[in-house]
């Protein structure tokens, strides 16, 4: 009988030893990884490296300026089309729960969220490049955009969801307008909740490749025409990492640095700020 | 006075007007959320038309992809895809259930398990071209030496060490899932086991497991979707030949080629109608196999939150 007990309860400690060890292992390749993109990447950013564009083959040298701004424009466009779409369509979500057209809706953000991010490029590749004629940091932006939205739209509706009912009813009773009630009572107190989204959204589309692929295309020149192609971050290390010159693969290097840095900025940042104001995404 | 009556009256009447309008807009601001579903489906059958016209359902089992001779067959890719998707998913499966168990259950409060966990969503944020570019840097050279001691032509690139990094890169999807989900499970269950002399190991098999098994398997489903729809890594880890080995250990060492990567790799290439549109029809079948998977995913999980 002891010895029964004795072997359940090695097993119990196995077993967690086990689920402890594999649960900590798992933060090992992220660790590799970040150190081993900083021991590359940090000896490359100087000064020339920020404000010069890529130097030719064959001459040393040389920055990433036009995919920092690159990059910067592109999200900067694509937040100014999917945040003002994505609060309120998140709003009318929150708000009308029960509707035919909300739960279409909803359903539709559920499969954008699913939907692979170079299928979207493709997409619109027809929608935008093909009529305009030219890859374009527009076309960019635009797919970019929608891969925002339902991020933006989800982290609206779960925060505005979260708030009282009586916040709602108490501006309601006092005689103010629905849309002021919206817009001065119910936003400004899910702020934080909705911010936190956006920043996440960005964090995740500013290391998307994969839809720009056929839209900004890429620029070895300084550009800031939206519509004309344009160099962004990822796309800079996606073609620099596979080339065969070593002056561009130490471009890439910090390029992976600067965007590795930015991403995790702010992503813990959005941590902070949700932990901060207690909000659950 | 009355003037002033008459103001408040027309303030009113404007305040009134605006509140219609932005409901409006709230309704039309959902409405374009169909629209681009809608339009992403429709532009994708409609430009794969070509394709599905002169290919027909064959295009699925052909072997040879040859856009020189106009041969167009999705055979490697779907195999690549599926092959270097469900390695992935077995690789990541342990982790993330330890993961999950051990947050959910062992050390759910706490720093360590707040650091543990922000870390571990940390790894789902590193844009996976820093993942390729690190595994083409780091990982390959290891692969190569260790397939030249196994015995498999050492390239290096291929399915899988693009398993590998879409491995560490989907963890966090089934694991955030069912940190949660263990969390969950209502203490009176685990208590009754407690009470009956079972040990943590036999409460965890026999009460949380079974008891979250629906959304475990959701959280899976989830990650599935995420490496079935990976590009970038993959793109770069993958070797991109559009020809298939013939035993499966040439398959499974050897580069070879996804859905999504071809994709990425061709399309700027793709110079005649049926190319391209080979290409969009890959992208179709890919939209739909995410979506639909997706969409189960996130119907198991709303129906086991509800209950």
């Amino acid at each position: 009988m002891d010895a029964r007990i004795k072997i359940r309860n090695t097993k119990s400690i196995l077993f967690k030893s086990v689920i402890v060890f594999l649960a900590f292992v798992i933060t090992l390749p992220l660790i590799v990884v970040l150190l081993y993109i900083i021991k590359m990447g940090v000896t490359q950013v100087n000064w020339t490296f920020l404000t010069k564009i890529p130097a030719p083959v064959g001459e040393t040298g040389g920055g990433i300026s036009n995919a920092l701004l690159g990059s910067l424009i592109i999200v900067v466009v694509a937040s100014v089309i999917a945040v003002p779409i994505g609060i309120l369509a998140g709003i009318y979500l929150s708000e009308n729960s029960r509707t035919r057209l909300a739960y279409y809706s909803g359903l539709c953000v559920d499969i954008l969220q699913g939907v692979p991010s170079i299928v979207v490029g493709m997409v619109i590749y027809f929608w935008v490049v093909k009529p305009l004629g030219t890859f374009s940091a527009l076309s960019g932006s635009v797919a970019l955009a929608i891969m925002m939205l339902p991020i933006v739209i989800r982290s609206t509706e779960q925060t505005l969801l979260l708030l009282p009912d009586t916040l709602k009813e108490a501006a309601l009773s006092l005689g103010v307008p629905y849309h002021r009630v919206i817009l001065k009572v119910i936003v400004p107190c899910g702020f934080a909740g909705i911010l936190s989204g956006i920043m996440l959204s960005i964090a995740r589309i500013i290391g998307e490749t994969a839809p720009l692929l056929f839209t900004a295309f890429g620029n070895p020149y300084l550009s800031t025409s939206l519509t004309k192609p344009m160099e962004t971050l990822p796309h800079l290390i996606f073609n620099y990492a596979t080339s065969p010159y070593e002056d561009w693969v130490n471009l890439a290097w910090g390029a992976s640095f600067i965007l590795l840095m930015f991403v995790l900025f702010l992503n813990i940042t959005t941590k902070l700020l949700t932990r901060k104001w207690n909000i659950q995404l | 006075m009355a003037t002033m009556k008459n103001k408040r009256l027309d303030l009113s009447y404007s305040q009134m007007k605006w509140e219609t309008i932005f409901k409006r807009i709230l309704i039309v601001m959902s409405v374009i959320l169909l629209f681009i579903v809608a339009g992403i489906l429709v532009t994708l059958i409609m430009k794969s038309m070509p394709s599905i016209k002169s290919l027909g359902i064959g295009f699925l089992w052909s072997k040879s992809w040859d856009p020189v001779n106009n041969l167009y067959g999705a055979y490697p890719f779907l195999l690549g895809t599926l092959l270097s998707s469900f390695t992935a998913l077995i690789i990541s499966i342990p982790f993330s259930y330890a993961v999950a168990i051990y947050l959910g259950e062992y050390n759910p409060k706490g720093w360590l398990s707040n650091l543990l966990k922000n870390t571990i969503d940390l790894i789902a944020a590193v844009p996976s071209v820093i993942y390729g570019f690190w595994g083409l840097a780091v990982l390959v050279p290891i692969i190569r030496t260790f397939e030249s001691k196994i015995g498999v032509a050492p390239y290096g690139v291929g399915v899988f060490v693009s398993s590998l990094v879409l491995a560490v890169m989907i963890i966090p999807y089934g694991a955030s899932l069912g940190i949660s989900l263990i969390r969950m499970v209502p203490s009176p269950l685990k208590e009754g086991a407690y009470a009956l002399g079972a040990t943590r190991f036999e409460v965890i098999r026999s009460v949380i497991l079974p008891y979250t098994r629906s959304g475990l398997f959701a959280g899976i489903l989830l990650s599935l979707g995420r490496a079935l729809g990976e590009t970038m890594a993959v793109a770069m880890l993958i070797g991109n030949t559009t020809t298939i080995g013939n035993t499966f250990k040439e398959i499974f060492f050897g580069p070879g080629n996804t859905m999504a990567s071809v994709i990425a790799l061709q399309f700027t290439e793709a110079d005649h109608t049926v190319y391209l549109s080979a290409l969009i029809e890959l992208g179709l079948v890919l939209f739909f196999v995410t979506v639909i998977i997706n969409l189960i995913g996130k119907r198991i999980i709303s129906r086991f939150t509800n209950k």
